[in-house]
């Protein structure tokens, strides 16, 4: 069963790559290795509370005013995060700066306690909130190594290839969204080519 | 069976075709560019060839690749469309760029502006324009360097069209003015005078000589990307495409016509008619790349207007946008952004300029 939901997280129902929820963090962060893989730890963090939190109060949360109580617990959380890193992360978290508060507001999060967290058992939905944002964070360290080995020829820092002259383009915006485009279209062919072979 | 075939041939529409196919049409293009290339040529020797040839076959490689490796459908190097592509690009491109930079702009203008999006016909921007504006956002420093050509210097010829003796020292403080390209001279001197002070800036205009200036703008022996400098190539061209009636006059003369107008109006000489702010909108119109940008680059088929109309409106758009950028914004030329920017809004200007349809019965009438 295990197995099933990591494949579900990470390749079927993959929150960036799959479904496109959160793809302006996804975005922004993903000029770097460092900056993805910080990103994608606090977000599932973020996402594993939530889920519990929210599976376990849901039959006291009123349908009607259920939005703002997700986000006030997805708050809370993001606050603890934000704490955290300024305390024991500072680079991290200046390099990441608005998109640490702008958790509260992930939908891939936010999606999560609405489709999932809300309807589901506590146990089931850790697991979810564990491989989402497994997936979450796997998707962002994908865009993050071919932005910066290509965009600032390094990685996690180190310099990669000698006497390659990188292209700033993919560091920037257009760069990113080229990117997105590109993993996303590759993850659809290989998916169209095995349902092809399949039926 | 067979005599009623050949008795009786059935066929769907259309039963007449038009000899001007898109091969045809591509094959006039690069016909028209031959003079602006032979003035590349002419002015960057090596360089010129160097760049167009890599340009040229870098393109053609990755079409071929595409359509072989992924695609897996017949070649389409026969349309043209990535020879021309690669001229095109190259005209863009400034003579010292390594030639490996030209070759991945190549491999992004054909691979990602033109067949990811679907190929010809259906790429929404003008394929050498994207590969351009990628290589000016990944190697900002390469693209805006401009050497002088060694044999210029024996005949008194420099990159930003004025010699030494064309500045004329205005007050003790400003000696010379240095810039890569006219354009940017252009606004140094603004700049410059303004930063002096306010006293100056109605000086500007006689730091320029206009007379020795504009032939050299007019002819191409100043600095610029290799293909855009000569201005009287790209108009012998270009008339000879409109002779053809593969470019409309609508886009390109509304495209200048409007920057010059703008130009004019916003001169910077505080009068209208005195010969100075009648020649600074001259200037404007012939430094840069407005007239390849204007003939060659706003007029490509795929990613201009349809309709009469909106042909109009994106001609006055993409002239108020270069002249917007040129006066306000950071780069010193505008056309290629302009140029992308006004090609994105073209589904919008096709849906809202439809002509009317005769032979309706009006509504209320």
């Amino acid at each position: 069963m295990i197995k099933e939901e990591l494949k579900r997280g990470i390749i079927a129902e993959n929150p960036i790559l799959v479904l496109a929820l959160g793809l302006c963090p996804a975005l922004a962060v993903s000029t770097s290795l460092q900056n993805g893989l910080g990103m994608g730890c606090a977000a599932t963090f973020v996402l594993i509370c939530s889920n519990i939190i929210i599976s376990l109060i849901k039959k006291w949360i009123p349908e009607k005013v259920r939005i703002p109580c997700y986000i006030v617990i997805i708050a809370t959380f993001v606050t603890i995060v934000e704490l955290t890193l300024k305390a024991y992360f500072p680079e991290l978290n200046n390099q990441l700066g608005i998109f640490v508060p702008l958790i509260v507001v992930n939908c891939v999060i936010l999606g999560r306690a609405e489709a999932f967290a809300s309807k589901n058992n506590l146990g089931r939905s850790i697991i979810d909130g564990f491989v989402m944002g497994l997936g979450f964070t796997l998707a962002l360290c994908i865009l993050a190594i071919i932005r910066e080995v290509l965009g600032s020829n390094k990685l996690w820092g180190l310099k990669v290839f000698p006497g390659f002259r990188p292209m700033t383009i993919f560091i920037l915006a257009p760069g990113g969204f080229f990117t997105i485009a590109f993993v996303m279209a590759m993850i659809n062919y290989f998916r169209q080519k095995k349902e092809g072979g399949q039926s | 069976m067979s005599s009623e075939q050949k008795l009786l041939h059935i066929s769907t529409s259309p039963h007449v075709k038009h000899i001007e196919t898109v091969p045809s049409i591509m094959l006039c293009v690069c016909l028209a560019l031959i003079p602006a290339f032979a003035a590349s040529v002419y002015l960057f020797r090596l360089k010129a060839l160097v760049l167009t040839a890599v340009c040229v076959i870098s393109c053609l490689a990755t079409e071929w690749s595409i359509v072989r490796f992924l695609l897996k459908k017949p070649s389409t190097l026969g349309d043209f469309s990535a020879l021309l592509t690669g001229i095109l690009l190259a005209f863009n491109l400034p003579p010292d760029l390594p030639p490996w930079m030209a070759a991945v702009g190549s491999v992004f203008a054909i691979g990602v502006a033109k067949w990811a999006f679907g190929g010809l016909g259906h790429n929404f921007v003008n394929p050498a324009l994207a590969g351009r504006a990628f290589l000016t956002a990944s190697y900002a420093a390469p693209m805006t360097v401009f050497n002088v050509p060694d044999f210029w210097k024996a005949r008194g010829w420099t990159i930003s069209g004025l010699s030494e003796k064309i500045i004329r020292p205005v007050s003790d403080t400003l000696d010379g003015i240095s810039g890569a390209t006219p354009l940017p001279t252009f606004s140094g001197i603004t700049e410059a005078l303004h930063a002096e002070s306010a006293r100056l800036v109605d000086l500007q205009f006689h730091i320029i000589d206009f007379q020795e200036a504009l032939p050299r703008l007019f002819f191409g022996n100043v600095g610029g990307c290799i293909g855009e400098t000569s201005a009287a190539a790209l108009i012998l061209g270009a008339i000879f495409l409109w002779y053809k009636h593969i470019i409309g006059i609508r886009v390109p003369v509304l495209y200048i016509g409007t920057v010059f107008l703008l130009t004019w109006l916003f001169n910077g000489t505080g009068s209208f008619f005195t010969s100075e702010a009648l020649l600074v909108p001259v200037y404007q119109i012939l430094a840069g790349g407005l007239m390849l940008g204007a003939l060659f680059m706003a007029t490509d088929m795929v990613t201009s207007p349809v309709t009469p109309k909106g042909k109009m409106i994106f001609g006055v758009g993409c002239g108020i946008l270069t002249f917007t950028i040129r006066k306000f914004g950071g780069y010193p030329e505008g056309v290629s952004y302009s140029i992308l920017l006004m090609n994105l809004t073209v589904p919008l200007i096709d849906r809202y300029t439809r002509p009317k349809i005769y032979g309706k019965v009006k509504k209320n009438a």
